[in-house]
Order: structure tokens, then C-alpha cells, then sequence
């Protein structure tokens, strides 16, 4: 796990390196195409990602491990290619990371510190977790020093920072309400470094190697939308490339998970499905080597990829509570509760017009039909 | 309460073709949007056999939906350039609360129509203040609704009008949250038809103005001495520009009744 740079000080290509690791050049060059192919860049930037992994040579990483639960790191371990995970990730690239390092204690910091000063400016800052605020950051501590202090130090030299999952980008479920510990995403800490925020709950482990890859090969952030993520693999909802979405312009919709449209695998929108609010690949790339993902196994998306995906309602119930007025108060209810208030004090108001304004309603003294009509025959005559 | 015994009234056309047209429209777009969007949030539950490929209610639904979100908007946009445009009734400024008069005048409908406490009655030819800032709330939620619902709509659209509101989402941290809050001013607008319509009829029922049918024919009936005051006081005499050349008699007034 140390940098592994050779005595002439040149460091080595990823190429060299997954030679050296006894993967064939077919395969890398299947990688590269692969890759390309996700990234959906045209057919011949297989060719460009090729080049790009034999001439250059690697970026020092350090990936940082603060407010999380490591299955972001597990999900791109399962990628199914092992060029990710075992060269990629695991072998080639990382120079510190505080769950598969072999370093531990002073050793480990010390190559934290090494990689952040002589290679500043070149770095890789990938981040996993969120960063606490409260109470001076003792929620997370790491070799003595509070998150805030390493993510700002980190971020000062990093050439750019990838936020890994929803915790580094929206804070996930330790940032939802009421956030005890005032967890923070990445981007709302550093604003004068480029941030790729690479959502979900965890990323799909090909769309995390896609962006390293696409970071790798040209040298620059991919496109990103609005919030920040890959554009290659966020700009369509879930909902768009969904197995099931034939069933929702159907109408055709699974009301309890034990009915008969259940069985027949109809659309989840009406228990509460967020994939028409998500933004992600899991409906075109799937998960585990391309096996499945929820809503092809029969489970609503809960929108993983998306902020406060913890606080936007019951995930089984498809508009949340409104906020503010406590717990069961849907939009409905209370609208309810007003209209019914409101066609109550109309009746009221008209019963009581009705009493209070006799005097008014009805013909006014001196308005008399017949007269009017006489008078207006007279005038006619 | 006219205590003349033989009230004289005057005919008054006080809301122009393009302000009815706009009226009717913008009601019916409201009704088609209010239930189509119950329908896509609460999609009844039709138990079919039939293949998915052979079905597409839902999606009619929706598309019905976006296409009269279309014509709202372009409704609205509209009838803003006719506050401009338009008679002195329709104008914006009666709309913005700009003068104490307007705020006396809330005061006073406040209690002659809903408290009841005064039985002096407020005469106006437009819409009373009470009405017009009423009508300038239901504009902005008209434009909430509008700017929303577009920024929903915008990520599957390739047409650029709705990207335009694409900003929306960020402001409201996730779409899920901003189609609650879409949703729930629909809520509003329900609310809205059940009072709006109640004080219609009420307004034509105790006053006999001539309010219900002013919305077809353009025409309000008002006892000539009330016209009058409210010609030289009221609110819709806030436009400072000179009122236009009278129109041709018998169309607007019509002849006093000789006896």
C-alpha cells in the first residue's frame, strides 16, 4: 500500500501495472472498451482510454473514510470486472485509505501526510462519509484529529475530490433529521476545489470506476448535472429505462405488496416507488454484474441517489408527510380537514346572510315589476 | 341598502371579452389540471388482465395534464399583458396594494361580507380590494404552480420552455419535496373554487349587481348614484392615464327611463 514509485522516480502506468498483475492485454483493452462504452463516449474513445491508462501515469489517491459504513467501498469491490476493484482500487492507485491499508497508527498517517506534500496539486481526494459539525467534530476522529481538520487539509492539495455515495454528497441517513451530529456532505465544506458528487446508497460500483476511469483518461470532471453528479450516469430517472414502466402509462399499478398485480410484476409507483424522482443508472447497468435491481426483484427504489432520501417520506407511501405539522399529516388530510372547514363556514356564512341582510335581498322598495313594466310601455307608446 | 324609492340603474361594462375569455379558460384548465393531477397522484386501482403494451390511460393522463399546463400558462401570460392592456378594471394596480384607500376598503368588505357587523354596503364596479388581492394570491401560487411543475416536467422534456424553471428543484432540495409542495397548493386552489364560487353567488344574491352573469356578458347593473360615487372614488380609478372616449350611447348607459 505504499507508493509505489520505482527508483528512477518515475512512477508507474496503470498498463504497467496490470501487466505486471498478470492480467493479459486483451483483457485491459476489453476494459477500456467497456468503460468507454459506459461512459457512453463514442466508439472510438475505447482507444483514447487505452492510451490514456498506457502513457499516463497514475494519480497518487487517498481515499478518506469518515461518517459511513463502508458499502461504498464494498460496492466497488464487487465490481464485476476485476480490473476495478483489484487493480483499479485495491493494488494500483490507493495511497491511503483507513480500511484496507496495511498501515495502521502513526505508519498510516505518515503516508497520508507524504502523499498530501509531495504530490500536491496531483492527488485524488475521494472521499466516503459525511463530516460532522457539532460539538467541535468528536463524532469523528481519525489518528486524533476531527474530520473537519483532515477533509480541509486534504481538500487544500487535492487536484479534485470525488464524493463517494449519498453521505459525502448529502449527508444520508446520519444528516436526516433530526442530525444529532450535524453531519455535513463534502460540498458544503469545500468550495474552491471541483467536486464530483457520485450518489447512491452505495454508487454502482461500474459508475464509480467510470468516473475514475473518465478522470484518468481525460484528465478533466465529466459533465456534471446541476447537483453536481456524472452526467453519463445521473441525467436519466430510474424510471425511465424502468422494466416496469410500460405498466405505469398502463395504468396497471401493484396496490399491496401481496396482490395479484404484484405477482404479475405491475409498476411500484402506487407503494411508494422514487423512480420517478431518481436520478441513477441501476435501471440500465443494474447491480451485481448486471443481475438486477429493486424494482426488477419486486421493491420500490427509495431514491438512494437523491438528497435527504431519508426525510422524503415513508418509503412505502408515494407523496411524503408535509412537513411541520407532525407525523400522518399528508397533503391530503389536511386539505381535507380546510376544505370541510371551509364549505362549513360558507353554509354558515349563507344562513346568516340570510338573517343579518333581510333587508337587502329581494325587491327594494319602489321596485316594482309591474310598475316598471308600465312605465316602460308608457315611455315606448 | 338603496332607500330611494325608484332607483335608477346604470349599465356598466366592466370586464372585456379577452377578461372573460381568460376567466373561462383559466377555470377550465384549473378543473382539467386539478383532476388529472389527483389522478396521476392517486391513480385509481383498475384491475385489467390486458397486456401493459395495450393500455396507456395513465400515460393519456398525463399527457393531458402537461398539454393544459401548456394553456394555463400561456393563459396567464396573457392576461398579464392585458393588466396592461386591458380596461381599468383589469389593470395590474388594482391588483398591488398601493394606496391606504385599498386597505380601508378591505376593512370595510371584511365587514359588511364576512363579519356582518355593518350593513353598509361597499359598491364597486370591478372586483372589490377584498377580490383583487385575493385573485393577485391565486396568481402567485398560479405562477408557483407553474415554475413547478415545469421544473418537474423538465428533465424528461427536450423542448426548452420548461427548463427554463429547471432552478426550482435545487431550491427545494429534491423533487420529491417540490412535488409535495406542487401538490399541495392544488389543495389551495380547491379551496379557492369552494369560496370564490359561495361568494359569487352571494354577491348576486344580496346585491343583485348582476354578478354572476357580469363573467358572460361583461355587463354589471348598478344603481346610478352608487356607479357614480364609485366612478369618482373607487378603486378602479387607480389608472392615472385619461379614461378612454366614452362608447357609444345606448351601449353603455342605457336611456334613463322616462315616465
Amino acid at each position: 500500500m505504499t507508493t509505489p514509485t520505482s527508483g528512477t522516480g518515475l512512477v508507474p502506468t496503470i498498463y504497467e501495472q496490470v501487466l505486471s498483475r498478470g492480467v493479459s492485454r486483451r483483457d485491459f483493452l476489453k476494459f477500456c472498451t467497456w468503460m468507454g462504452a459506459y461512459l457512453g463516449l463514442e466508439h472510438g474513445a475505447a482507444a483514447q482510454i487505452q492510451r490514456a491508462l498506457e502513457s499516463k501515469r497514475r494519480i497518487p489517491v487517498v481515499w478518506l473514510h469518515f461518517q459511513e459504513c463502508t458499502c461504498c467501498s464494498e460496492s466497488f469491490l464487487r465490481s464485476s470486472h476485476p480490473i476495478v476493484a483489484d487493480i483499479l482500487l485495491d493494488r494500483v492507485s490507493l495511497d491511503y485509505t483507513e480500511t484496507l491499508q496495511a498501515a495502521a497508527g502513526h505508519q498510516a498517517e505518515e503516508i497520508l501526510r507524504d502523499t498530501i506534500t509531495k504530490h500536491r496539486g496531483e492527488y485524488l481526494m475521494l472521499v466516503e462519509g459525511s463530516v460532522p459539525l457539532a460539538a467541535d467534530g468528536c463524532y469523528c476522529v481519525v489518528g486524533g484529529r476531527s474530520a473537519l481538520d483532515t477533509v480541509k487539509e486534504v481538500a487544500a492539495g487535492a487536484k479534485a475530490i470525488i464524493a463517494w455515495g449519498n453521505c459525502a454528497c448529502s449527508g444520508c441517513v446520519q444528516a436526516a433529521n433530526p442530525n444529532p451530529t450535524r453531519a455535513t456532505p463534502i460540498n458544503a465544506i469545500i468550495k474552491d476545489r471541483p467536486i464530483v458528487n457520485v450518489q447512491g446508497c452505495p454508487p454502482i460500483a461500474e459508475v464509480m470506476a467510470g468516473v475514475l476511469v473518465h478522470l484518468l483518461t481525460f484528465d478533466r470532471l465529466p459533465q456534471l448535472d446541476a447537483l453536481g453528479r456524472p452526467k453519463a450516469f445521473y441525467a436519466r430517472r430510474v424510471h425511465d429505462t424502468c422494466v416496469r414502466r410500460a405498466n405505469y402509462d398502463a395504468g396497471l399499478f401493484v396496490e399491496t405488496f401481496d396482490d395479484e398485480n404484484a405477482r404479475k410484476g405491475y409498476c411500484l409507483y402506487k407503494v411508494g416507488c422514487r423512480g420517478p424522482s431518481t436520478y441513477n443508472s441501476c435501471a440500465s447497468m443494474r447491480w451485481n454484474n448486471g443481475t438486477s435491481f429493486p424494482i426488477q426483484s419486486g421493491h420500490p427504489c427509495i431514491g438512494c441517489s437523491e438528497a435527504n432520501f431519508w426525510d422524503n417520506g415513508p418509503f412505502y407511501q408515494r407523496l411524503p408527510n408535509f412537513p411541520g405539522f407532525g407525523i400522518e399529516s399528508t397533503a391530503d388530510r389536511i386539505g381535507l380537514a380546510v376544505g370541510a372547514a371551509t364549505v362549513g363556514g360558507a353554509l354558515a356564512h349563507a344562513v346568516l346572510t340570510n338573517v343579518r341582510k333581510r333587508g337587502e335581498i329581494g325587491p327594494h322598495p319602489g321596485e316594482d315589476a309591474e310598475k316598471a313594466e308600465a312605465a316602460d310601455q308608457g315611455g315606448a307608446s | 341598502m338603496n332607500k330611494s324609492p325608484s332607483p335608477e340603474y346604470q349599465r356598466v361594462y366592466v370586464w372585456e371579452q379577452p377578461v372573460r375569455w381568460f376567466h373561462w379558460i383559466n377555470a377550465a384548465a384549473i378543473v382539467v389540471l386539478g383532476v388529472t393531477g389527483w389522478l396521476i397522484a392517486h391513480p385509481p386501482a383498475f384491475l385489467s388482465g390486458e397486456e401493459a403494451a395495450h393500455g396507456y390511460w395513465f400515460g393519456a393522463v398525463r399527457f393531458t395534464h402537461f398539454v393544459t399546463a401548456y394553456v394555463f400558462t400561456a393563459n396567464l401570460a396573457f392576461r398579464l399583458y392585458w393588466s396592461v392592456a386591458g380596461n381599468k378594471f383589469a389593470n395590474w394596480r388594482n391588483f398591488l396594494p398601493l394606496t391606504s384607500a385599498q386597505f380601508r376598503q378591505v376593512w370595510a368588505v371584511l365587514k359588511v361580507d364576512i363579519l356582518q357587523s355593518s350593513n353598509k354596503p361597499v359598491h364597486t364596479l370591478g372586483h372589490n380590494a377584498v377580490a383583487y388581492f385575493t385573485y393577485a394570491g391565486t396568481g402567485v401560487l398560479s405562477l408557483f404552480q407553474i415554475a413547478s411543475g415545469f421544473a418537474l416536467y423538465a428533465p424528461t422534456s427536450a423542448s426548452g420552455f420548461p427548463q427554463l424553471f429547471a432552478w426550482m428543484t435545487p431550491l427545494f432540495g429534491s423533487e420529491q419535496n417540490l412535488r409535495l409542495f406542487h401538490y399541495a397548493v392544488t389543495w389551495a386552489f380547491a379551496i379557492f373554487t369552494v369560496i370564490h364560487v359561495y361568494l359569487v353567488f352571494y354577491h348576486d344574491y344580496v346585491e343583485g349587481h348582476g354578478v354572476l352573469s357580469s363573467m358572460i356578458g361583461g355587463w354589471k347593473f348598478m344603481e346610478k348614484h352608487h356607479a357614480q360615487a364609485e366612478q369618482a372614488s373607487g378603486l378602479s380609478t387607480l389608472v392615472t392615464r385619461p379614461p378612454p372616449p366614452p362608447p357609444p350611447a345606448g351601449l353603455a348607459h342605457d336611456p334613463p327611463a322616462r315616465r
